[in-house]
């Protein structure tokens, strides 16, 4: 492990409390919603805010540690930062801004001009390096602020937000090519990202952050099949429901009743893949075991589906065709029968725990 | 299609007229007066020479002290907290207010040779304010600064302190930040700020005659000898007067936008 990091930070009245650790070479994305405290935990590890509690450690050296009086100030780091925005200076040239850093640590000149040039030609924007930044587009920008905290040779890659700043067309490309630019990248890297997508692209691991903790942590794949909180279902696109099971009777917190087909005891999660969720204008006859009356709350369309969110018992989501919404006459407060087979309900123990990090 | 406006009053048209004319007309006075024939040998006469040559150089002095005394000041009050702040920045900021004359006396009390300042630095170092050089200058730093320390620390609090986070991640130690990343972020404030400073240290009358007198080749300054002449040699004193004016033109034309941009809290 490379990165040890156990960040404890107080900030007025919001307080967060995060354990990470990354490997060599491994990317992780730090992922969580507004006000979750993911800049702050990238700010911690940069050395701009200094920790409360807790230990940052980075290739055994001892970064930060309040209760043993030790904190490396960020210039003293071997850390490099994209910054949302970039932050590229906007008084000197694309090459300068690379060059920044190496000057910093002494290197001549003559010397940085040449590192920073070959970076930037890494990188593919070599012919912008006498360009100040407000001519660069959203995508070079990106590239030489890459470029800006790679040529410091760091062990610790830091990225908040890096392609946020750009539009719709730039991303899918940048985020391709960053992922091929973090691969070649042999420290640890933490990427910040409030894009379940571009974490999924680039990350190698995800760490779900809420409220100032750890809400859930694992491989995309581990996350998406067993989300831990709404936060995470909504990321992963699914309803998540919470009741007491007893047997295959699956008992939900507003009180209504689900089958389920895997019998249980106790706390549990359940899942129900939006398009799993069947809606009828009569009571459904037939295999269904569960079907229920409800309301029509919204209707957002996507394409050629139609995500319709129901209102109590059950608040959750169904996806079906235009087709069907159309056929249906659905629209807000139309009353509906909704079913799900219990089959299709994943129902998991509500151990309380985050998986591992 | 044009947007159509409504026309403003009559009435507020007429004032505003009025004002320009009360502004501007005093200057068209100077320039009707100004003795255009021998505009050349006015400013080339010893008190004319004297009194720009030592106003060239204390403004100057004044405009480098302020940097130099000015520019740390402005950072702390930008950047650091501490209880009374705003208590220190008005006092800063003072000297702006005072009638000039009032600071004239204050730093005559402060550092005359009886002051309890002026006393010491004689007794002990052989340092004269008054009736010198060195106390014209000390006058036009005292009324001119707060003119940097509010165009500066205004650009401090308004620029995005982000870069500076940005350049210490990148291995830059404090006085980097400050000189390659702080100075340039801060540039077009910091040179509006010293030219205001300028402008007011040269133009300095009132704590400088009050403090530092009235002589010749060493506390006479422009304005001192424009009023001075006055008495006797009119042409004189309105040939010094448009060489004045023509400098605040030069100032206000390099400025433009700035001005009043920079200043503004």
């Amino acid at each position: 492990m490379s990165l040890v990091a156990d960040v404890g930070v107080t900030l007025g009245g919001f307080s967060e409390h995060v354990a990470l650790d990354v490997g060599d070479g491994e990317v992780v994305a730090v992922l969580g919603p507004n006000g979750s405290g993911k800049s702050t935990l990238l700010r911690a590890l940069a050395g701009l805010q200094p920790l409360s509690s807790g230990r940052i450690v980075l290739d055994g050296a001892v970064l930060d540690d309040p209760r043993a009086g030790v904190l490396v100030p960020p210039e003293r780091r071997p850390c490099g930062v994209v910054f949302q925005d970039y932050l590229l200076f906007p008084h000197l040239t694309a090459q300068a801004n690379v060059a920044f850093g190496l000057r910093s640590r002494g290197a001549t000149r003559s010397d940085a001009a040449h590192r920073a040039l070959a970076w930037l030609e890494r990188m593919g924007v070599a012919p912008q390096g006498s360009m100040k930044p407000a001519r660069l587009s959203g995508g070079q920008a990106q590239r030489v602020a890459l470029a800006r905290a790679l040529a410091m040779d760091p062990r610790l890659l830091l990225l908040d937000e890096p392609l946020s700043a750009l539009d719709i067309g730039q991303r899918g490309s940048v985020r391709h090519e960053l992922r091929r630019h973090l691969q070649a990248f042999g420290g640890s890297c933490v990427l910040v990202t409030h894009d379940a997508l571009d974490a999924a692209a680039i990350a190698d691991r995800l760490v779900i952050i809420e409220g100032g903790a750890v809400a859930q942590a694992g491989t995309f794949a581990s996350i998406n099949a067993r989300p831990r909180t709404s936060y995470v279902a909504q990321l992963a696109g699914l309803n998540l429901l919470r009741g007491t099971a007893s047997s295959s009777e699956l008992l939900l917190d507003g009180g209504a009743v689900l089958q389920t087909a895997s019998p249980m005891a106790g706390d549990v999660l359940a899942v129900i893949a939006p398009r799993d969720i069947a809606l009828h204008l009569d009571p459904p006859s037939g295999s269904p075991r569960n079907a229920w009356p409800t309301r029509v709350a919204e209707v957002h369309l996507l394409g050629d589906r139609a995500r319709v969110l129901l209102g109590a018992p059950i608040v959750a989501a169904a996806e079906i065709t235009t087709v069907s919404l159309a056929t249906l006459g659905l629209t807000e407060g139309v009353p509906v029968w909704a079913s799900v087979k219990a089959t299709q309900i994943d129902v998991y123990p509500d151990d309380g725990s985050s998986g591992p990090s | 299609m044009p947007a159509r406006r409504r026309r403003p009053a009559v009435v507020v048209v007429a004032v505003a007229t009025v004002t320009v004319g009360f502004l501007a007309l005093p200057l068209v006075g100077l320039l009707t007066k100004a003795p255009w024939g021998s505009l050349w040998s006015d400013l080339s006469s010893p008190v004319a020479t004297d009194a720009l040559r030592l106003s060239l150089i204390c403004s100057l002095w004044a405009t480098g002290l302020s940097l130099v005394l000015g520019l740390p000041l402005a950072w702390v009050l930008a950047r650091v907290e501490f209880p009374g702040r705003n208590l220190v920045r008005a006092l800063t900021i003072l000297p702006m207010v005072l009638p000039p004359v009032v600071g004239g006396v204050a730093l005559l009390l402060a550092f005359g040779r009886d002051g309890f300042l002026g006393r010491p630095l004689f007794d002990w170092f052989g340092i004269q304010f008054t009736f010198s050089t060195a106390g014209v200058v000390l006058a036009e730093t005292f009324v001119a600064m707060p003119f940097l320390i509010i165009t500066v620390e205004a650009a401090l609090r308004s620029m995005d302190g982000r870069y500076e986070e940005a350049a210490s991640t990148l291995g830059a130690g404090r006085w980097t930040v400050f000189r390659r990343v702080t100075l340039p972020l801060i540039s077009s404030s910091l040179i509006a700020g010293a030219a205001l400073t300028w402008a007011r240290a040269l133009g300095e009358f009132g704590a400088t005659i009050t403090f530092a007198g009235d002589i010749q080749g060493r506390t006479q300054t422009l304005p001192l000898a424009v009023y001075l002449a006055l008495e006797g040699n009119e042409p004189v004193a309105v040939a010094l007067s448009l060489a004045l004016l023509a400098v605040s033109v030069v100032v206000l034309v390099a400025l433009r936008g700035r001005w009043l941009g920079a200043i503004a809290p």
